[in-house]
Formats: C-alpha cells, structure tokens, sequence
C-alpha cells in the first residue's frame, strides 16, 4: 500500500495493545444527510456512485416495480429502495436511498477477522481495504444494516466507501455531486445536524409531527444520516432499522468468549502440565514393576 | 491376581487397530490439525500468522479451511462406522465416571475394569462425533461465498457464533483425548504400528485382552 492516509481511529482485528497509526486523528467528522423528503428517486445518485467508482452491474429486468438494480451487490454500492405505503386512504411514495451507514461503532470492523481489513478514518468514514480482506463474510455478519456483499467472483468485500478518495482531497461524495435536488447533502457532522434541524422543523411545521433525524446512537451515530418525515417508524422506509446495534451474539462473541476461549486454552494446557508432573507416565512396564515390589 | 501375573509377565504383542483404521485415524488428525491451526488464526487475529501457516495465505486458508473441515468430518464418519459398536453405553461406566478421580490419579486397573473403550473414550466419542455434526452445518451454513449470501444473515451470524463455540469444545476435547494418549505409554504406539504389548493390554484393556485371547 503505497499511500499512507495515518488517520485510522480504528482498525479492524488489533487491539489496543497493537494500535493503528492515527497521527492526523484531529480533524472533524464528516457525514453524508440524506434528505428524504426531498429526493426524487431519480437514481442519478446511483449512477454517478458507479460512475465515480467505476463499477458495472449487470443490466437488470423490469419485474414490475421501480428498483433496479433490486439490491445491493459487489458492484452495486448504493441503490434506491422505493416503498408504496397506503394509511388511511392516502398513498405515500417513500425513497430511500440504502448504503452503508458508515456507523461510529462499526459492526463490519468488530466482526472482522483479518488485520487491517476494515479501518475507520478519524473522519469518520469506515472502509474496506481489499487487499487485506480474506472473503470470509464475518463484516456481513457484524453489520446491523444488511450492507456489505462478498463477491463470488473475487471473493472479496464491497460497499459504500463514502467517496474516501474523493473526501481526502477535500471534494464531496459522487453521489452528492450528482443529486439534482440537493437531498443529499455532505459536510462536517455537526454542520449536517443543524441542516438536518432545519429540515425537520420546516417538516413539522408542513404536518409531519414525527419528522426527524435518523442518526441511531446503538451504533454510535452514523456518518451517513437521513431526514425522514416518519422518524418515530424507520421501518417504513425498506425496513430501516429503528434501533440498530451490533447484535449481542457478535458482541459476546468478540468480546466475551473470544478471552474466555484464551483463558480455556491457557488453563487447560496448564493442567495437563500440572496433572503429569504430579502423576507421571502411566507405563505398563513400571507399573508391574511396582506391583511385583508390592506383592 | 496371579492369573493377571501371568498376563503380565507375557511380552507378546496384540493387535489393536487395523491398518484401515489407523489410515483414518491419522488423516482426520491431519484435517484435524489444518482446521485447528487455521480457525484458531480465524478466531484470534493476533494470530494472523497461523492463516498462513498452513495454508500459504489468510486467503488461501479462507479457502481450504472448509475443505479440509469437510476432510475432517469424512475422516470422523468412517471412524464412526468402524467404533460405533464399541462406543455404545454399558453398566460399567457408570462406575468409571465414578472413580474418575482416582483414575485420574493413575489407578484406573485398580478401581474398574475396562473393555474396548473406557467410560471416557466413549463419552468423549459421542462429543467429538456431535460436535463434528454442529460443525459441519454452521460451516456450510456460513461457508463464503456458496452459501451464506443465499441464507438470512441473522441464521449465518449465529452459525458463526456457534461454529467457534462447538470448535473450542471439540479442541479441548481432542486436547484431552491427545494427553490421555501420551499419559498412558504405549497408547500412540498402538495407534501407530497398530499393535499394543499384553501388559498394556492388560492394565488399560483387560475385558477386552481376554475377549481377544478368546478368540
């Protein structure tokens, strides 16, 4: 890797005895807001993410709804879920735009087993370095978000990088670029949450009471962070999750187990040397050696 | 006890483990060891280098991990076929289990005595034997990238979970079952040249050495 960014707050698979180089930890977070209530559902965003990234997706099928690509895929980083919701005779249209989250408390680099793999920046935004990934799927398995896709060609890791080459030199994500309406929107996390309470109280104000900012504190806030008209019900929205942690079972995995397993071992290894200094070697030859003795 | 005497006294050898079942025993070991030494690097990313220890690489033992997993399973089940029948509970284990501490403490002829398979060889057969099953599904279940991306990723999340706490169990289980082997002398020769001498017979075995004298 010949381009060294030292800004890592996190890296995935070290400990805080092996710590990754964050000299340049100092500067502001960034975060991506997604203004819901505002985006279109053009798909320019889509199409400038693979454009940027230089990626090819296969042609898709119509089968009979507006998505497509349907999911999200090794060349598929961000994609638009559109939702039809009828309540109370009414017909709402509700877009999303799905990707990674880019989580304060990474769910992909908890999981993740190879060193350096997963990092995150001090700005905030969390990566996949692919040389260092192994295609084992644990980041899939980590993420609260459904996210990461491992490819069966390459048998590597893919997502949303937030644009980091583009953020590194002080430009905006692709997609960001692209959207012709300006619901997307990027900057420092802080500038992002004040645009985003503008946005809200301008939703509030137009009826929708429970509008707000989508930025789950069970992973520690996220980088990427969306206005919705329906705040108290992200399910609304392609299942967003209205709570979404690290699941415990890959908590107690890493954090649990994994030393408890090293304490299993060492103790078990210990015994054994203890129990066969103490006893010694049953060998049959000795032992009628001794019973002879005795009789 | 001077029938024993006698038993003892003879330097003869007896045949313990055919060819075949030694081939297998030593090949699921091989599996076994590759299995280990690479989940252990899975599990512990401190231990990256144990990835390529085996393997050559982190990726190559992402690949053959599964493969050799799956090695270690076939290897398990052709020892099934061959040990189930000596496997299967009897009433004298209840008194092995028992008197485990003393057998512990080197006097298993004293306190039973023991035919095929101790209490514990079998007890410990039916946990590796379970543990190989728990095993090979949350592996193929997890197993990048042929299955897991068709499966719920929360299914795959707990078969990984699941899949390192049947491994930890069946390491120290096998541990146990290696020590057991190299604290009774004569037992690895056994399991190698297929042969075991009459007193080791004798102490360790002496249900099944008149058994064999038999016939």
């Amino acid at each position: 890797m010949s381009l060294q960014t030292q800004d890592y707050t996190a890296r995935s698979a070290t400990n805080k005895l092996t710590p990754p180089p964050k000299a340049r930890e100092h500067v502001d977070e960034v975060a991506k807001l997604i203004d819901v209530s505002i985006c279109i559902g053009c798909k320019a965003c889509q199409v400038a993410c693979s454009e940027w990234n230089d990626l090819r997706e296969e042609v898709g099928v119509n089968v009979g709804k507006i998505d497509n690509p349907l999911n999200l895929s090794e060349n598929t980083w961000t994609v638009m879920r559109y939702n039809e919701i009828e309540e109370n005779g009414k017909l709402q249209w509700l877009i999303r735009k799905d990707g990674c989250m880019h989580c304060a408390d990474p769910g992909c680099l908890k999981a993740c087993p190879s060193p350096g793999a997963v990092v995150k920046h001090a700005n905030g935004i969390v990566d996949f370095v692919s040389e260092h990934c192994i295609g084992c799927g644990y980041c899939v398995t980590g993420c609260p978000f459904n996210v990461p896709r491992i490819s069966s060609k390459d048998k590597h890791a893919y997502k949303c990088t937030l644009c980091v080459d583009r953020v590194s030199v002080g430009q905006e994500p692709a997609c960001v670029k692209t959207c012709p309406t300006g619901a997307i929107r990027f900057g420092t996390k802080e500038d992002m949450k004040h645009v985003a309470e503008g946005r809200v109280s301008e939703l509030q104000s137009r009826g929708f009471q429970h509008a707000g900012l989508y930025d789950p504190k069970g992973v520690g806030g996220t980088h990427v962070m969306y206005v919705l008209h329906h705040a108290d019900r992200p399910e609304l929205y392609n299942g967003l999750p209205k709570n979404p942690t690290i699941s415990p079972l890959i908590r107690f995995w890493k954090n649990i187990f994994k030393p408890l397993a090293a304490a299993g071992f060492a103790v078990t290894f210990i015994a054994a040397l203890m129990h066969y200094l103490a006893i010694g070697p049953i060998d049959p030859e000795v032992e009628h050696g001794k019973e002879k003795s005795h009789g | 006890m001077a029938d024993q005497a006698k038993l003892l006294n003879t330097d003869t050898m007896v045949q313990r483990h055919s060819y075949a079942a030694r081939l297998g025993h030593w090949v699921t070991v091989l599996c076994f060891l590759a299995v280990t030494i690479s989940g252990i690097g899975l599990f512990f990313p401190s231990w990256r280098i144990l990835l390529s220890l085996v393997f050559g690489t982190p990726q190559m033992a992402q690949v053959l991990h599964p493969v050799f997993g799956i090695g270690m399973v076939l290897g398990l089940a052709v020892l099934f076929v061959k040990n189930v029948a000596h496997a299967l509970p009897e009433k004298d284990d209840i008194q092995w289990f028992a008197n485990v501490v003393e057998i512990l403490k080197g006097r298993e002829h004293e306190v039973v005595e023991v035919g095929q398979y101790n209490a514990g060889q079998k007890a410990l057969f039916w946990k590796i034997m379970g543990l190989a099953a728990a095993l090979l599904i949350t592996g193929l279940i997890a197993w990048q990238p042929y299955f897991a991306p068709y499966l719920p990723v929360a299914l795959v999340r707990l078969c990984v979970v699941l899949h390192s706490l049947a491994a930890f169990v069946l390491i120290l289980g096998i541990f146990v079952h290696a020590y057991m082997a190299f604290w009774y002398k004569g037992t690895i020769r056994g399991m190698v040249h297929g042969t075991v001498t009459r007193k080791w017979a004798a102490i360790h075995h002496p249900k099944w050495l008149r058994k064999v004298e038999k016939s």
